[in-house]
């Protein structure tokens, strides 16, 4: 029973994977081990971040990441690997953008929040069990409209 | 169990996961585990402008627990035979 996740990722050890975590972030490396739980190694790893067209990467060297964390693993196919390189930014300069970007969301998903507690009567700990899935934007929105 | 041999009788149809993040993946399921961890193969992601990191992901696996809905091929579901090990389970719950 164990090792049917082990059957299905054999043929992606030591190749090139994306890895998207419960957080949303990218990571591209090398899958070099995995177990039952789905916790990976990756060897030279790149985070990368997206704004519209333009993204960039910042190598963070080798990555044990823990099952629950994980998201989704893809294989890259090396023929069509990469948005063109014009779009490639310098990620200092794209991660200030993202920045501001991630803390007007979390600004809007505050408001958000404060408006179902206080018009719809939703707990404070709906909000923090709906933050903790890292899904508040949908949820707020079903919420929202229903 | 029930619901991990529904999967299992499903391998190589197409299906569209659609994960708690929005993303949605169309693909040929490959293998499915006890925890619900799905295998795809030759994936195409629905809304491909959202997600341009997609673009050179041809196969993957997805962790069980962050799937929202799979989307069947309704034609290779039996209903009448799901509803019958349904009440098979159930009943053998109860007598233990």
């Amino acid at each position: 029973m164990k090792f049917t996740t082990s059957a299905a990722m054999v043929d992606l050890v030591d190749k090139k994977v994306l890895v998207i975590l419960q957080d949303g972030r990218n990571l591209r490396g090398v899958l070099r081990a995995y177990d039952e739980f789905a916790h990976f190694v990756l060897e030279d790893a790149v985070e990368y971040i997206y704004r519209g067209t333009r993204y960039a990467g910042i190598w963070c060297g080798i990555f044990v990441i823990p099952g629950e964390n994980v998201m989704l693993l893809g294989e890259i196919d090396m023929d069509v690997d990469e948005a063109p390189n014009k779009f490639l930014v310098e990620y200092h300069a794209l991660e200030r953008f993202c920045k501001k970007d991630a803390e007007m969301r979390e600004r809007q998903e505050a408001t958000k929040a404060q408006i179902l507690r206080e018009q719809k009567g939703y707990s404070e700990e709906e909000d923090k069990y709906i933050a903790h899935k890292g899904n508040v934007q949908g949820c707020c929105k079903s919420l929202v409209e229903t | 169990m029930l619901i991990f041999s529904v999967f299992k009788t499903l391998t190589d149809q197409q299906v569209t996961v659609e994960l708690k993040n929005d993303l949605s993946i169309t693909g040929v399921l490959k293998s499915v585990d006890q925890f619900l961890n799905i295998r795809l193969d030759s994936i195409k992601v629905l809304d491909e402008a959202r997600h341009p990191h997609m673009m050179a992901v041809k196969n993957c696996f997805i962790r069980g627990s962050v799937v929202r809905y799979v989307q069947l091929p309704s034609e290779h579901v039996d209903t009448q035979l799901l509803e019958d090990a349904t009440r098979r389970e159930s009943l053998a719950a109860v007598k233990r």
